[in-house]
């Protein structure tokens, strides 16, 4: 399990009292009161059950969301300040179903932020080669595949090479595994606990697996009816007596094979 | 007379009603396109235009089409006889099934992939050229296809009105009580149809991604 402390204190992404509810109806936030710091390097895993509200707390980050109330700082600046095109472009971001481009090759997907960042076609090329080894895929057999081609583990690998292409120094990720089957699930996680260490990218991670938490993160933060109710590197977080983290651990119990 | 030798006598006039029915079918299809397609894009972001759009659009299409050529006739500018009324009907038959479809295959796509793509720094442009559309494609065609279809049909009516296509046939023969006559309208429509769906047909696979 990684233990390391995060590598600089500056604050990648940072929430200040945030709260956000759909079409101002303050009565009834999605979520309320987030006060959350994320430091470079860090792999932040942000715990819950469905509906506690993680999923937009991501979404917050890279402006697909905007706040209600507060303010989210990306690198310091606050996120209704920046041009979202610009900051979603230097974020990677991979989702459940991977959302990949059913129209474009396994090549145009992952080449899709460096075409939109107009790098020329040969550094395009060289890049997306590198990524598809990267993330575990043969460039010469993929590359020219369409989705339908691949099963649910390629194609999240796919997600997950895209994510990278312009090599963002955070990268979101909203349940990338979550429908896979378990063994490819379990396979992918520890390849990308690896990567993660590797690669030394600010990770935002949101996952409803307690077991996933702690293979990943760096710390947990746990989320119940979109307030935030604890926070804890992995170890910790098993001590914590809260009754969320009880009910979470729990769950953890009657995982056989679980212990991470 | 027999039919056959009905067709054989009069060849060149069938086959140069043939060419006015398509080319009366061809103008009314590029417009309704070039009016449906870029409308269906339009109202995928607004939802009081669409519901007016897609509302008088169907109305259109409930109206008898001989009703919908008699009620043009008398209105300044687009009316009168002749041809140009004659499109002007064919067009707002054919503007329901391509406006429709447009909206649909636009709106029809995986959230996951149009949440990707947003999330992924495209452009609102960016997003409706590059992955809206290329994906809708083989839906719009899918309309474009039944338009062209229910225009090739409808087209032979715009003969009442003066416009001239294979209608002209038909409604001499049903005055004349004459079999060879309205075949000789009814088959080269009907095989104008068949030919058409299949073309279009042809195309649309060949966009579709599944």
């Amino acid at each position: 399990m990684n233990t390391k402390p995060a590598l600089s204190a500056m604050n990648t992404i940072e929430f200040r009292d945030v709260a956000f509810h759909i079409n101002d109806i303050p009565a009834r936030p999605i979520v309320s009161g987030i006060s959350l710091a994320v430091s470079q390097g860090e792999t932040l895993v942000l715990l819950g059950r469905s509906g506690s509200g993680k999923t937009t707390l991501l979404r917050l980050i890279n402006g697909l969301l905007m706040p209600s109330q507060g303010e989210i700082l990306v690198n310091g600046r606050s996120t209704a300040a920046l041009d979202l095109i610009r900051l979603r472009r230097a974020i990677g971001y991979v989702i459940q179903e991977a959302g990949l481009f059913p129209h474009f090759t396994v090549a145009e997907n992952v080449g899709l932020v460096p075409s939109l960042e107009k790098w020329d076609r040969c550094r395009t090329a060289v890049r997306v080669g590198e990524l598809l080894t990267l993330v575990g895929l043969d460039p010469t057999e993929f590359a020219d595949r369409h989705p339908r081609e691949l099963s649910g583990g390629q194609r999240q690998r796919v997600g997950v090479a895209r994510a990278l292409a312009a090599d963002p120094p955070i990268l979101l990720m909203d349940e990338p595994f979550g429908a896979l089957d378990p063994v490819t699930r379990a396979e992918l996680q520890r390849e990308f606990s690896a990567l993660a260490r590797r690669l030394g990218k600010t990770i935002v991670f949101v996952t409803h697996d307690l077991h996933e938490a702690l293979l990943l993160a760096t710390r947990i933060v746990l989320l119940q009816t979109g307030r935030i109710v604890a926070s804890a590197t992995p170890q910790e977080f098993l001590r914590l007596d809260h009754p969320e983290v009880r009910a979470f651990t729990a769950s953890l119990a009657v995982t056989p094979g679980a212990s991470a | 007379m027999t039919t056959w030798t009905f067709f054989n006598d009069h060849r060149d006039e069938i086959f140069g009603a043939t060419l006015d029915h398509l080319t009366l079918v061809i103008i009314a299809m590029v417009i309704a396109i070039l009016i449906g397609v870029p409308l269906g894009m339009l109202i995928v972001q607004r939802p009081t235009l669409r519901a007016i759009a897609l509302g008088i659009a169907s109305i259109f299409q409930t109206i008898p089409s001989l009703a919908l050529f008699g009620f043009l006739i008398p209105i300044p500018f687009i009316g009168g006889i002749g041809k140009r009324t004659a499109i002007v009907a064919l067009v707002l038959y054919a503007l329901l099934p391509i406006l429709r479809n447009t909206y649909v295959g636009l709106t029809g796509i995986d959230p996951a992939v149009l949440e990707a793509a947003q999330a992924m720094g495209m452009t609102r442009a960016q997003i409706l050229f590059r992955v809206r559309f290329p994906l809708a494609l083989a839906v719009i065609l899918a309309g474009i296809r039944t338009a062209t279809i229910i225009t090739i049909g409808v087209a032979t009516i715009a003969a009442a009105i003066g416009a001239g296509g294979l209608g002209t046939f038909i409604f001499r023969g049903v005055a004349l009580v004459s079999d060879a006559l309205i075949l000789a309208g009814a088959i080269p429509a009907a095989l104008l149809a068949l030919l058409a769906d299949f073309l279009l047909g042809l195309v649309e696979r060949r966009l579709k991604v599944s």
